[in-house]
């Protein structure tokens, strides 16, 4: 079977986010940028589902500029078979990706449809469930474990207060935990050859989708700082100010 | 215009953030009318009909709905969302697996988390993990959004008098099917809803030590989290997570136990009321952000502190 991953171009895990001054957006200016994390996990399970003989070829798609095909090419190097690019300079909103991620879809057939449950920019966690309502397909969301049985996938969720199994037909769409797995580092040599893979470059419109706006962005602030209290120097001091200057027990 | 607020129940009582989204919907404007879907619900729809401020119950009571799959849930949703301008649900992990379906169902954005109402089209929701507020205005017709609880004060559960309506229609989509769950059973009161929050963090060393939080937890009638590095080291499970990938808390007390303080953590709890800070090393960034910091060894520290309380 076909597995098709869904990676995002992102701001690097480890870089402290600055708001612009005029509040227009973050700055994004000379920012190192990474392939998303929760899409990383996405990709490894792919692969390894490849590496365990459930999956024949792992299919990796990005939406954005060109500066995207690195994060495509990472996805390569990690074991992925081939990318295709959609290539567009503004950034669509989520229902605007699922609408060309089912695109893409219709045309590739995949089994299994996996992507990473939030990218750690829009914070959104929409686009695995709004593509599987755009296909009339069903989702596991938050997996912590993924295992295909037959015609179906068995995906053990992350919910509140505990873990929740549930039973999908195929195709179905998964979207990734932190917990599935532990993704690996590309070797120097799988990042040779992942030069060599193909990839495609699709535009919206030769998948024939309009994008909309759906909404405006109008500003964008740095949240409330906290101002650091004071240091206690012993546990009996800690209680006494809980008790008489906090007052919360 | 109503507005349609997607209740978070068991089938026999609601969950707290339900209570928390018909704030943030009232602060929007208009009528409010609950949506109890489930199997054997009544005494959930029943609850709902208390709750202050909301003026009708939707019951939808099914065994499509028995453990709210979203296949089947979103397009129910959808079909009653038609005729309202807002669709509002907790965002806990039920109301973000179904709401974006609900969403695109209709061909509409979802506003994700939002954290403050401006106005009924423009609402506040962070990004990049906290470190920024975006304001944003919805140009739908129909605004499908999710409520970050704790951004919310909790409606009144008692003075409401609403009327119950049964929904008839049956969406069973056929294409998933509940497996089995394992609820973590604990007397401790929900994280997300425990005015007292007491986490650890790598500094616990290991699983078993999470004993003497646990001790604490239990004589403040508090609930016990964990950092990112906790989970991530194994000490324990995920759902105990409090941070921008787990759990996002703000009680009225947070006490942070050898937890270094990582922004990913500090997205989950900073918005807590009093925060306190126990780590032996005095550059710990969890510092920062605490009211009240002591340098000392967690191993001497929380039991003396779970003595002397």
């Amino acid at each position: 079977m076909k597995a098709l991953v869904a990676v995002k171009r992102v701001i690097d895990y480890n870089v402290k986010v600055r708001v612009k001054s005029d509040n227009t957006d973050v700055d994004l200016a000379n920012v190192k940028m990474a392939l998303n994390p929760f899409c990383e996990i996405a990709v490894e399970e792919a692969v390894r589902l490849k590496e365990a003989g459930t999956v024949s070829e792992v299919v990796v798609v990005s939406i954005g500029p060109k500066a995207c095909q690195e994060q495509i090419r990472t996805a390569l190097a990690l074991g992925a078979d081939r990318g295709i690019q959609i290539e567009t300079d503004e950034m669509p909103e989520s229902l605007g990706v699922a609408k060309l991620l089912a695109k893409v879809v219709e045309e590739e057939k995949p089994e299994l449809v996996i992507l990473g449950k939030q990218s750690i920019d829009s914070d959104n966690n929409q686009t695995g469930q709004m593509l599987g309502a755009l296909l009339d397909m069903p989702q596991g969301t938050f997996a912590s474990e993924v295992k295909v049985e037959g015609d179906k996938v068995n995906v053990t969720r992350e919910v509140d207060g505990g873990l929740q199994t549930v039973a999908l037909n195929l195709p179905a769409i998964v979207t990734t935990d932190l917990r599935l797995n532990e993704p690996r580092y590309a070797s120097l040599p799988n990042i040779m050859k992942a030069k060599k893979k193909p990839l495609d470059v699709k535009t919206p419109a030769d998948l024939g989708v309009e994008l909309k706006a759906h909404t405006r962005l109008l500003k964008v602030a740095p949240p409330a700082e906290r101002q650091a209290g004071i240091r206690v120097s012993s546990v009996d001091e800690l209680v006494d100010k809980l008790k008489n200057e906090a007052k919360v027990i | 215009m109503a507005i349609l607020v997607i209740a978070e129940h068991d089938n026999s009582t609601l969950k707290g953030a339900t209570l928390n989204a018909v704030t943030a919907a009232s602060q929007v404007g208009g009528e409010l009318h609950l949506l109890v879907a489930g199997e054997g619900c009544g005494a959930a729809a029943e609850a709902a009909a208390q709750v202050a401020g909301v003026s009708k119950v939707l019951v939808a009571d099914n065994a499509a709905y028995a453990h709210q799959l979203a296949e089947n849930l979103s397009k129910l949703v959808a079909e009653l969302g038609k005729d309202y301008s807002h669709v509002i649900a907790p965002a806990t992990t039920t109301g973000k697996n179904v709401m974006p379906r609900v969403a695109a169902l209709l061909d509409v954005a979802q506003l994700s988390d939002i954290t403050a109402v401006e106005s009924d089209n423009t609402f506040q929701r962070p990004i990049y993990a906290g470190n920024a507020i975006a304001t944003v205005e919805s140009l739908d017709p129909i605004k499908v959004i999710t409520v970050r609880g704790t951004a919310f004060d909790a409606a009144a559960e008692t003075g409401g008098s609403a009327s119950v309506e049964a929904v008839a229609a049956v969406h069973d989509a056929g294409i998933s099917a509940f497996v089995g769950e394992e609820v973590a059973q604990s007397d401790r009161p929900e994280l997300t809803s425990a005015k007292v929050v007491v986490s650890g963090g790598r500094g616990m060393g290991n699983g078993e030590n999470f004993a003497i939080l646990e001790k604490l937890a239990d004589k403040l009638g508090a609930a016990v989290g964990a950092s990112r590095a906790a989970v991530d080291a194994g000490f324990v499970p995920n759902d105990m997570q409090v941070g921008q990938t787990g759990k996002i808390v703000a009680p009225e007390l947070y006490i942070a136990v050898g937890i270094s303080g990582a922004i990913q953590h500090l997205a989950g709890m900073k918005d807590s009321k009093v925060i306190v800070a126990i780590n032996k090393d005095e550059e710990a960034p969890i510092f920062q952000v605490a009211d009240y910091s002591l340098v000392a060894d967690l191993f001497e520290a929380v039991p003396e502190l779970d003595a002397k309380l």
